[in-house]
């Protein structure tokens, strides 16, 4: 799914010839797909569009894990099929009600509204995003 | 006990997945040259397109109906059969991918004795994990799995899943003998002509008539509707579509040794199998991965896939190709458990062979003169062939119309938007 990105956990060679002795801890590396990506065949990236979802953590170019094995509950940021296109939204599950709401700055509320959906949210509910990746070093 | 799991329309199905918009739209997806229809949604199947129309012909009727036209991408629906077969692994070890968007499941071994029950579960989890939707046939024969799917695509009321009854018979009388496995265009009208119009029909025809009047093939596969096992697991009577050679391996493999000899001969056998049966490919799909069950080492998928040059058998082109792509994606440390070759867009026809470069190339260049006569003189069989026998250049002015590859490139990912 991914070219892995892999650090090794501990390192280190003597230069002089030495065994240094941390060497015997040397196991594997880590990657990050096994804390971002526990479920594989269900899971996809997307890129991230606009600025509704700042409020939780999204900004606009930011890289979404989804995965679509997991299921979406009150609170959960999912993507949604809005009008046939790919969208965020946090999901509100409340008594017999779901709706999927913008979360953007405090400065911009007001100019999103909450979207009313039905309980069975199945067909309308494309995945659920599990992580958020931002580079900081964008200028975006 | 077999199940076949079906993707629905499965080329349509992966191009909706990302763009949902397409959903209940006619749509249609081309051969690698932008020439032919090679897949269609259920209305445009409804339009009437059938497989193998030259699209240009269709002019109109896609204007009219604003029938979606895609060129294939072949990265996106190999990336999302991945998906599926793997998920189909989940539920049983025993699998034998038939093609890209279909596969033979040996059920006797599964835990949970309700198989209806148990496919059911797969079927919905497999909506749910990728999108794409599968109808699923079960039976005591790998020919009577295929009808039941047959069955289970025809009638909504299945919910996409169907067995064969006890007592059979009441099925079969609905399905048309043309709709069996194996029982081709030619065959199904002679059968007609000679009165057999339903499955139903074949069951109750002598079977050394079948076997005088038309072959050993047809014989078994009416035996196989009466539920005698004559095709076991890589046994079928039709011409493939598709080639996969893989295996799980006894113990893991973790050197690029083990690993690349594993793949070279798996290489090397679907290469044989392809000339064995006058076939040649052109895409090219590499993988290998770790356990999917065991989560305690740490998980590794790998697979790519490349487009030939032009359609090929050979062996060492096709082992250079695989190892080439294997080789990068290779990391240490990881134990692999399985790894495999898959052939994809499979046609019948030779390899220009060459032994350098250059003379590929002046070979090639040659090709695609005659390709562009053809094109200016007529529209003819000949045009056709050469064109699926395919030259980068050509394609890749006639793939206009092709989705981004969105699950495979970083620089392609589907977007989402922030907004309303």
């Amino acid at each position: 799914m991914v070219e892995e990105l892999r650090l090794p956990l501990i390192g280190g060679r003597a230069e002089a010839g030495f065994p240094s002795p941390a060497d015997d801890f040397i196991e594997r590396s880590i990657d990050l797909n096994e804390q971002m990506v526990t479920n594989p065949i269900a899971t996809f990236f997307v890129r991230a569009s606009g600025h509704s979802m700042q409020g939780a953590g999204i900004h606009d170019g930011d890289l979404l894990v989804v995965d679509r094995s997991v299921l979406p509950k009150h609170g959960s940021v999912v993507i949604a099929i809005i009008d046939g296109g790919l969208t965020v939204k946090r999901l509100r599950k409340r008594d017999k009600q779901a709706s999927l709401v913008p979360e953007p700055n405090e400065s911009d509320q007001g100019s999103y509204t909450p979207i009313e959906v039905g309980l069975d949210t199945d067909a309308i509910i494309w995945g659920v995003v599990t992580w958020s990746v931002h580079n900081l070093q964008c200028t975006h | 006990m077999y199940a076949l799991a079906d993707c629905n329309n499965f080329y349509a199905s992966c191009e909706r997945v990302f763009e949902p918009l397409l959903e209940g739209k006619p749509l249609v997806v081309l051969s690698n040259n932008d020439g032919c229809v090679i897949a269609r949604s259920q209305e445009a199947k409804d339009l009437g397109f059938k497989v193998g129309d030259p699209i240009f012909k269709f002019k109109d009727t896609v204007r009219q109906h604003n029938v979606i036209v895609r060129s294939s991408n072949f990265a996106l629906y190999g990336d999302m059969s991945r998906r599926v077969m793997q998920t189909i692994r989940l539920f049983s070890p025993d699998v034998e991918v038939y093609s890209i968007d279909e596969a033979f499941i040996q059920l006797d071994g599964l835990r949970g004795r309700n198989y209806e029950e148990e496919m059911r579960q797969m079927r919905a989890t497999i909506l749910q994990w990728t999108g794409i939707p599968v109808s699923i046939g079960i039976g005591k024969t790998k020919t009577l799995a295929k009808l039941a799917n047959h069955y289970a695509k025809q009638n909504s009321e299945t919910s996409g899943v169907a067995k064969i009854p006890e007592n059979p018979d009441e099925m079969l009388k609905t399905v048309d003998v043309g709709d069996i496995w194996g029982i081709g265009r030619q065959w199904s009208k002679k059968l007609r002509n000679m009165g057999v119009h339903t499955a139903f029909d074949l069951v109750k025809m002598d079977e050394t008539r079948i076997r005088d009047s038309f072959n050993i093939i047809a014989m078994k596969t009416a035996m196989e509707l009466r539920g005698c096992t004559y095709f076991k697991f890589e046994q079928s009577p039709e011409q493939r579509k598709t080639l996969l050679r893989s295996r799980s391996f006894a113990k893991p493999v973790t050197s690029w040794q083990e690993l690349s000899e594993a793949i070279a001969s798996h290489a090397t056998r679907a290469a044989e199998k392809l000339r064995n049966e006058e076939l040649v490919a052109k895409v090219l799909r590499v993988f290998f991965h770790t356990s999917l069950f065991n989560v305690a080492d740490p998980r590794h998928s790998a697979h790519a896939t490349v487009d030939f040059m032009s359609s090929t058998n050979i062996t060492h082109t096709i082992i250079k190709e695989a190892l080439r792509l294997a080789e990068p994606m290779y990391k240490k440390g990881f134990k692999y458990k399985r790894a495999g070759v898959y052939l994809l867009d499979l046609s019948s026809g030779s390899v220009q062979q060459s032994l350098f470069e250059t003379q590929e190339e002046q070979v090639r260049d040659k090709q695609m003169m005659k390709v562009l006569d053809a094109v200016n003189t007529s529209m003819g069989k000949g045009t056709m062939h050469f064109a699926s026998t395919g030259f980068t250049k050509v394609m890749s002015m006639r793939q206009m119309h092709k989705s981004p590859r969105y699950t495979t490139h970083w620089d392609e990912l589907p977007t989402c938007i922030c907004g309303l």
